[in-house]
């Protein structure tokens, strides 16, 4: 106190420089608190608009109920919750080894010069809307499935409960393939900076032993990457699991279970998207702010996961540098 | 192939050169290795002992921009022939890197067994894996683990792990780019004592920075400076008396 009365102008310095750290670090705190914050409104006003729907129909009955009719308030959301992971997981079956292969030959084979147009495409492919992917699927590839793939299925593998029914193009598999698409490029650029950090002298380890290029990923590139490919593959997963725009043009919209992945669906958000602005009443209201819990939760589940494995494939890489 | 008979020389490097892109890393390199004697590499660091070493097995084939000129005569037929299958080669020409590197998500049996697998040998790999493991003077550490991380080792074991993993494909040369440089004295020994045992059934290049080193466990020396080889002779007379001056202000420390 008295050093700065003799000397002010040092010591003024000094104390404004912590005050400022001391402020910056208050706004900080008070932004990550506000993003807590945030996400936990959210929560709550969910909450307390699916609350009613909740307790009438009961946890359990509402996410095994079959059965969604809004004017006879019956609210089940197997239908929604069937739809959106039957079309998640799907499209993560299609878009995890086509992204592999794609990554794999760019970094360990493919010619150099074809880097970066093929990195140059994947991000153009994760900047456009989904609603232009929505139109895509819809005038390309819906009647594609239903002229070709679809019939084609059908006269082959039309005695697998998968693949029978009418050809209508709409449904699980336009669905799935259009998001299969979509996440395509989370995907290969994730895992291709996965590939990246592979230790090259691991891998010149099998080479030298006469391993041929591939057996040298086999033996050296995967399993170093592996933990990594699966955080890309969740990434994915999530991010088809809340797509709506795309998804909701192209499902068919139809709020029932069918083994055939023909046949038309419904899913989480594109039943809170189609039905969210001309709900029935409070009671509809309420079922679709529970069916939008459902999902949060369901990606909640997925985030931890995803955290739990990076994590650990992080520590298992340190524990490798030591 | 009896080819020991016909060449008393295993490998004959003629005129080699290697090139990143524009730079010549290696100028028209000659050198003969005798078959099973240890030949050192020695030169200071950067001039090229490396890369004339990655030459032998062919690894600058997968190295974007490298390019290797001239012959190089393995029991006389040349490596370099686009006929020859790299992969095939590398199992004749075994290696063993500057840093331990295992497999790390295989386990320590595993590891040893690697080459067995790649090469499709039937048989009993245990019997393998443990007699390349004692003549990696590794056998009594791990016999207990072998189901074991590599990770799990210390770095002079480790090293000793992959010179194992090497042995197992029963290559005819092993080439090491200094083995020991990473790890303390005594493992440091252990590998100098391996290799004098190993040199009664393999032909060693060995490249190394440490001259003591490289007077204890070689046969020959070649001695290396920016790019070329200056001179190569029996380890006895580079260190005490070497035709070239730029040999001699090396090996008695004026420079490198
Ligand atoms: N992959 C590569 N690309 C470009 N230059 C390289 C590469 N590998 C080595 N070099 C260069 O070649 C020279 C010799 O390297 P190296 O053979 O590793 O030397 P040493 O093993 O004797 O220390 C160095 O100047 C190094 O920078
Ligand atoms: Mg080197």
């Amino acid at each position: 106190m008295r050093a700065r009365a003799d000397t002010p102008q040092p010591a003024a310095a000094r104390p404004r420089v912590n005050r400022g750290d001391r402020a910056w670090g208050l706004i900080l705190s008070a932004l990550g608190g506000a993003v807590l914050i945030i996400a936990g409104g959210i929560i709550l006003s969910l909450v307390r608009v699916a609350r009613p729907v909740f307790a009438e129909v009961g946890l359990e009955d509402f996410l095994t109920g079959q059965d969604w009719d809004p004017l006879s308030d019956v609210f089940g959301a197997l239908p929604f919750i069937y739809g959106t992971v039957v079309t998640s997981v799907l499209a993560i079956l299609i878009a995890l080894p086509v992204a592999l292969g794609m990554t794999l030959f760019l970094a360990e084979m493919g010619p150099k010069w074809l880097r970066q147009p093929v990195a140059f495409a994947v991000e153009t492919l994760a900047s456009i809307p989904s609603v232009v992917y929505g139109l895509w699927a819809l005038f390309v590839l819906v009647p594609w499935l239903r002229q070709t793939v679809q019939p084609f299925l059908g006269d082959h593998l039309g005695f697998l409960p998968l693949f029978s029914g009418p050809p209508l193009g709409l449904g699980y598999l336009a669905a799935a393939l259009v998001l299969a698409v979509m996440i395509l490029p989370t995907i290969a650029s994730v895992t291709g900076e996965v590939l990246k950090t592979a230790p090259v002298a691991v891998k010149e380890g099998a080479l030298a032993l006469g391993a041929t290029r591939w057996e040298a990923i086999r033996m050296a590139v995967l399993p170093h990457s592996r933990p990594g490919i699966f955080g890309a593959t969740l990434l994915g997963l999530g991010r088809a699991l809340g797509e709506t725009m795309a998804v909701t043009m192209v499902i068919g919209n139809s709020p029932t279970i069918s083994a055939s992945l023909f046949a038309p669906g419904y899913t989480l958000p594109s039943v809170i998207a189609n039905e969210f602005a001309e709900a029935a009443g409070d009671r509809h209201t309420g079922a679709l702010a529970a069916l939008a819990l459902v999902l949060f939760g369901i990606t909640l589940l997925l985030n931890s996961v995803a955290r739990l494995i990076m994590q650990r494939g992080q520590r298992k890489l340190q524990g490798r540098a030591a | 192939m009896n080819a020991a008979t016909m060449h008393t020389d295993k490998i004959e490097a003629n005129d080699l050169s290697v090139f990143f892109r524009q730079a010549q890393v290696l100028k028209r390199v000659a050198l003969k290795v005798p078959e099973k004697k240890v030949m050192a590499v020695i030169g200071p660091s950067g001039c090229g002992k490396s890369t004339f070493l990655r030459a032998l097995n062919r690894m600058h084939d997968l190295v974007p921009g490298a390019r290797v000129e001239g012959r190089i005569l393995l029991d006389g037929e040349n490596i370099n022939d686009p006929r020859v299958d790299a992969v095939a080669l590398r199992r004749r020409v075994g290696m063993v890197f500057q840093r331990p590197n295992p497999f790390p998500s295989m386990s320590i049996f595993d590891n040893v067994a690697a080459g067995l697998k790649l090469n499709r040998v039937k048989g009993n790999h245990a019997e393998v894996v443990e007699r390349c493991l004692r003549q990696a003077a590794l056998w009594d550490e791990v016999k207990d683990r072998l189901g074991h991380s590599p990770l799990s080792l210390s770095g002079g074991q480790q090293q000793r792990l992959c010179i194992a993993r090497a042995l197992a494909v029963e290559p005819e040369v092993l080439l090491m780019d200094e083995p020991a440089s990473a790890l303390d004295p005594i493992a440091t020994a252990r590998i100098e004592e391996l290799i004098h045992e190993l040199k009664a059934r393999y032909t060693i290049v060995i490249v190394t920075h440490n001259m003591q080193q490289a007077a204890r466990v070689s046969d020959q020396t070649a001695f290396f400076y920016m790019g070329e080889l200056i001179e190569v002779g029996a380890t006895e007379q580079i260190f005490t008396n070497p035709r070239e001056k730029r040999t001699e202000d090396y090996v008695t420390g004026k420079f490198g």
